[in-house]
């Protein structure tokens, strides 16, 4: 029996529109909720508030000490046994949103303690309070420290949201998963949507570089 | 003292300050005039920047007292906040031996930080302020550019005009000019030689003793954590009184 060609590209449409649907929406907003949590995290464990810095720390190391599924499945199987039923979609921002949140933050601590003590000493030296030398002088740099890194754990969010299918949410592998039942010419049907995300990525990769470049232009070396 | 002499503008008295077990600051006394120039001298990890650090609130000394004839007063040896050390920085500003300029933001946004963001100045006179202060150091042109984008010289320059943008009564340099390349040296010490004879107050750490010589009005010469000898330029640097400041000097005019 041949590789069905036809259904192959048949197929890498409707995988395509379910991957601009569904996975890059759940990506995006995962990662935009989750990166402002990563910041409030990584503040926290900067912080000399040892109560602050503990509950951050510990909630790092759940979220990098368990599977993502295991994530996914807590709280969209695990919490309804609790009395919280969320339907897919929400189930699936706030997992991976929790995930995003706890691997971002120590990404952006370390880009904050990368950054040179004299900066915090020049900023308490023109007048600034600690806080306002972080927000204006040390989060700054810190940002463009952080951007590769930072765009690596985006990109592996877009692949990890394929995990969603699991929990029924309709993204791109989902849709996969759906073609492929009733055709049942998986081969043909999972490697489409392993191009769909391997073109995804590469996309973003080539974003990833612009940027990289553009930040470059203000940063010494 | 008589009613009609002034105060010094600056009293430091007994000043100390341990890291751990190391005693850096044993007993630091010293008093700064308006318009006067201080030059703190002495051997590598005798605690000059220590002291300087201490007069900027960044450095929480142990015990002594720090008193700003128009305030604030402050003394370590009683309980003290950091609010209370923090308030010392209203009076002074730092020039740091490594620039320690802002890399993200351009030469005028770096000048223009504490008048705008912590001053509270408005944006237009702070601008207009930053850019005679440039000009005068003959950065007028680098405005717009980045700190990488220039040389040591110009970076320290541009870490002056930060400082004196703050309207600060006093101005401390931590070795201004010890990290730049011996061409590069000459063009900031004409800056703060220039500041000096326009009358700012400075207390300058330093080891070119020429220049101290040339600007300062007392130099003062720490080891061991206390001020082993002060006095008139000629006298510390040309006669020294002690033996331990005769052989610095020696040591530093003929280093082979
Ligand atoms: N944060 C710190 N923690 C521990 N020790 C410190 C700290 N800062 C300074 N010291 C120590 O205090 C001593 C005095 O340091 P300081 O930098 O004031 O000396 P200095 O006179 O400025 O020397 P140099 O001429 O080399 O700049 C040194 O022995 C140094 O190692
Ligand atoms: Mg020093």
């Amino acid at each position: 029996m041949g590789f069905d060609w036809t259904l192959f590209f048949e197929s890498l449409g409707p995988i395509a529109l379910a991957g601009l649907k569904g996975t890059i929406p759940l990506a995006l907003s995962s990662f935009a909720l989750g990166l402002a949590l990563a910041v409030v995290v990584a503040l926290m464990r900067i912080s000399r508030n040892k109560v602050l810095s503990s509950i951050a720390r510990g909630y790092v190391s759940v979220i990098r000490g368990t599977p993502l599924l295991v994530q996914l499945f807590v709280i969209f199987y695990g919490l309804p046994s609790v009395g919280v039923t969320l339907d897919p979609w929400p189930s699936a921002i706030i997992a991976f949103s929790l995930n995003v949140g706890g691997y971002a933050a120590e990404v952006i601590r370390a880009a904050i303690l990368s950054v040179p003590k004299g900066q915090w000493e020049a900023g308490y030296t023109i007048g600034m309070s600690r806080t306002t030398t972080l927000r204006r002088l040390i989060l700054p740099q810190a940002a463009r420290v952080s951007v590769p890194p930072l765009s690596n754990t985006f990109i592996s969010l877009v692949k990890d949201t394929s995990l969603a299918s699991l929990i029924l949410v309709n993204e791109a592998f989902k849709e996969a998963q759906n073609i492929a039942a009733f055709s049942q010419k998986f081969m043909v049907i999972y490697l489409a949507a392993a191009l769909v995300y391997w073109v995804f990525c590469t996309v973003l990769s080539a974003g990833q570089n612009q940027l990289e470049k553009k930040l470059d232009r203000y940063v010494a070396h | 003292m008589s009613p009609t002499e002034s105060a010094p503008m600056l009293r430091v008295s007994d000043l100390q300050k341990s890291f751990g077990d190391h005693q850096v600051l044993r007993s630091i006394d010293l008093a700064v005039e308006p318009g006067e120039v201080l030059a703190l001298i002495g051997p590598s990890g005798s605690g000059k920047t220590t002291v300087l650090r201490c007069l900027n609130g960044l450095e929480h000394p142990d015990g002594g007292n720090v008193a700003f004839a128009s305030g604030p007063v402050v003394d370590f040896s009683a309980k003290t906040t950091k609010r209370q050390r923090d308030s010392l920085r209203t009076r002074s500003a730092m020039v740091f031996q490594s620039y320690n300029l802002f890399p993200h933001m351009t030469v005028l946004q770096n000048v223009i930080e504490g008048p705008v963001t912590v001053q509270k100045r408005k944006r237009a006179d702070a601008v207009a302020e930053a850019e005679q202060l440039l000009e005068r150091v003959g950065l007028g042109a680098k405005k717009a550019a980045y700190p990488h984008e220039l040389s040591g010289g110009q970076q320290q320059r541009v870490g002056i005009v930060r400082a004196l943008a703050l309207k600060p009564s006093l101005l401390l340099f931590d070795e201004p000019t010890s990290a730049l390349d011996p061409e590069l040296v000459g063009d900031v010490l004409t800056v703060i030689k220039e500041l000096a004879e326009e009358g700012w107050t400075m207390v300058l750490v330093t080891h070119e003793l020429a220049f101290a010589r040339e600007v300062a009005d007392e130099v003062v010469f720490m080891d061991g954590g206390v001020v082993v000898e002060r006095g008139h330029p000629d006298q510390v640097l040309r006669e020294p009184r002690e033996d331990r400041t005769r052989q610095f000097v020696h040591r530093l005019l003929n280093p082979f």
